[in-house]
């Protein structure tokens, strides 16, 4: 990314912040509660409580992943809204892989061994995604959204015809071997796959920046007909650009399935996959963006929780989808100012 | 069971299903022929179910209801309006930022209105008979005057060349932004009617109650080749298959209800691969006009 476009997508995110907040706030009255308040209340109890620091990291890991699998298919041109539906895929195949394993099966094999089972069926489910659309011309943001109610109702038939212990919504614990331990955060529940988030997120830069795939990539997004008259295959940058975003958006399970709960649970780490647009689009679609985008909004997941008793918690899911609007609305008008701006 | 399906109650039923269904897709297709994509269907049903609710509540009226269903559509409409067309936001985007943000804002408002984030009170409904409910006949007068409209009228020649050749249009003096504006707004209310239907027909609005017909309808419309009559047509064959499911699941126990569930969005995929290899978007469909 050049300068200018540091400062274009920073100045954009910035703007949508702002929006954001306005929004926040005319909601906050309109429940008859100071904004002053709630957004004090917001950052005080918040940033001031190691539990809720490490919380917030736990819920800005899944948010890296699926941000990255947003922002790596809007890099080749394409919407992947699926990640709701790769993640889920992800963690009912992490939790049934780590529970097949044998006991003893050691932390080396059997960590990698589940994380390419969350990456598959994500990955699988992203490739049909981008067939359906390079090939019969299928909107794919209408496939994925049905994609996600398919594989919701899936799950929970193959959960309830024998995937669940018993009476209960959640499959059987993974093996020892395959959990990734927490990170000993105030007894918070961000755990080792925070550190996974990072280094794919450097291999997704890496990927994209530095190779020729990335770069190929980047074309077909461009302009699929100038791909086209370069002779590169588009159809197949689609799908396997689909694919990997849906695997990213899998790896997700890494967090909930390995680090947390151990198990897959019926609506584990909900609303994630969505999220990613917010991520994906307030970061510029850039890994570091990524990153911090999804700090920020893990920050506003936790802080919806600690304020429930001042404002409705959906206040959260408000915000984040007025900060998609305004980065949508904004973003434009900013690159016009600023090709303006760099005329003599 | 072949019986029940015979029956009139079941062909009562295909229709209630249906209506929201074809008001989405009635309203869809204005939209979309005037070269805006709209993701935001789901948007306009949710908020339209939500507002008709609240007024109906709130005046007991259920006329009132039923306006307030089309302006909550149309207000969604609006505040695309102004981000695609004024500020030249991606479409899709957008669509999809009004999606969510219509999930949120509706439990939330139901939270601070009614102190629940999943059910409204009990409002004034539409239940009942199918023939003494208005929203059919809005809805057969807007399966009649939708595609007439598109087809027939100036607006309708207007409204097609914003979609297919904007440029044409604009150097024939007239506003493509006005043009796609109009359709934006009158595709809102509509669609925000069916949204009435989902909660007028069951007296009260419950959260996340449009699940996904708004992309089903989009769905519709382009297997109707973006044709609203086709569309209207390709949603009563979805509300067929949705009330057939329905029997099967009162009559047949052994299928996995959790599968029966799926059929519509399983039938939605199979139109999408199926169907776009033959049909013809507008050609302008998507772009910002210049």
């Amino acid at each position: 990314m050049t300068r200018a476009a540091v400062r274009r997508e920073a100045a954009t995110a910035a703007i949508a912040l702002l929006v954001a907040v306005a929004a926040g706030s005319l909601l906050m009255i309109c429940a008859r509660r100071s904004p002053v308040e709630v957004w004090g209340a917001m950052l005080g109890r918040t940033l001031g409580d190691p539990y809720a620091v490490g919380q917030v990291l736990f819920k800005a890991t899944p948010l890296v992943f699926t941000g990255l699998a947003v922002s790596l298919a809007l890099r080749a041109g394409l919407f992947n809204i699926g990640g709701e539906g790769q993640m889920v895929a992800g963690s009912l195949a992490c939790a049934v892989v780590g529970a097949a394993l044998p006991a003893a099966t050691p932390a080396p094999l059997a960590i990698p061994l589940c994380l390419l089972a969350a990456a598959g069926a994500g990955g699988l489910l992203g490739a049909a995604t981008g067939a359906l659309r390079a090939y019969r011309g299928a909107h794919e943001v209408i496939v994925a959204i049905m994609l996600n109610a398919i594989v919701a109702g899936v799950a929970l038939w193959l959960g309830n015809a024998g995937l669940f212990v018993g009476e209960s919504t959640h499959t059987a614990p993974i093996v020892a071997g395959a959990q990734l331990p927490a990170l000993g955060i105030a007894g918070s529940a961000v755990n080792a796959s925070a550190l996974v988030a990072v280094a794919v997120a450097a291999g997704v830069w890496w990927l994209g920046e530095r190779t020729r795939v990335g770069l190929d990539w980047r074309i077909v997004g461009a302009s699929p007909a100038a791909a086209e008259n370069a002779g590169l295959p588009v159809a197949r940058a689609v799908v396997a650009a689909m694919a990997t975003s849906g695997a990213l958006a899998g790896l997700a399970a890494a967090n909930f399935v390995q680090g947390y709960k151990h198990v897959y649970e019926a609506g584990v780490g909900r609303g994630a996959g969505f999220l990613g647009v917010a991520v994906a689009l307030l970061g510029g679609a850039h890994p570091a963006g990524v990153v911090a985008a999804a700090l920020l909004l893990g920050f506003l997941s936790h802080a919806g929780l600690v304020v429930a008793d001042l404002v409705p918690k959906d206040l959260v899911d408000v915000l984040q989808a007025v900060i998609v609007l305004a980065v949508a609305a904004t973003a434009p008008a900013v690159r016009r100012f600023m090709r303006a701006e760099a005329r003599p | 069971m072949i019986a029940a399906m015979l029956s009139l109650a079941f062909l009562a039923q295909v229709v209630r299903i249906t209506i929201p269904y074809a008001m989405a897709a009635l309203g869809g297709s204005l939209t979309e022929r005037s070269g805006v994509v709209d993701l935001a269907l789901e948007a306009k049903l949710l908020v339209g179910a939500f507002t008709a609710a609240v007024v109906a509540h709130a005046t007991g009226s259920v006329a009132l209801g039923i306006a307030g269903g089309a302006a909550g559509g149309a207000a969604v409409a609006a505040l695309q309006a102004a981000c695609v067309l004024r500020l030249g936001a991606d479409q899709v985007v957008v669509g999809v930022a009004l999606n969510l943000a219509a999930v949120g804002l509706t439990r939330y408002l139901l939270e601070v209105l009614y102190g629940s984030s999943a059910n409204s009170p009990p409002v004034p409904g539409v239940g009942g008979a199918v023939a003494a409910n208005p929203i059919l006949w809005i809805a057969a007068a807007a399966a009649i005057a939708v595609p007439v409209a598109v087809s027939r009228t100036r607006f309708g020649l207007r409204l097609r060349a914003a979609g297919d050749r904007p440029e044409a249009l604009a150097a024939a003096g007239v506003s493509v932004e006005r043009v796609r504006l109009l359709a934006l707004l009158a595709g809102g209310a509509i669609a925000g009617i069916g949204g009435a239907q989902l909660s007028l027909a069951v007296s009260g609005f419950s959260a996340d109650m449009s699940s996904g017909r708004g992309y089903i309808a989009l769905a519709a419309v382009i297997l109707g080749g973006w044709r609203p009559a086709r569309a209207a047509l390709a949603c009563l064959g979805f509300g067929l298959a949705e009330a057939i499911v329905i029997q099967l699941q009162l009559h047949a126990g052994g299928f996995p209800r959790e599968l029966a569930q799926l059929l519509p969005y399983g039938l939605t995929l199979a139109v999408l691969a199926l169907a776009m290899a033959r049909s013809r978007p507008p050609a302008a469909l998507g772009k910002a006009a210049e």
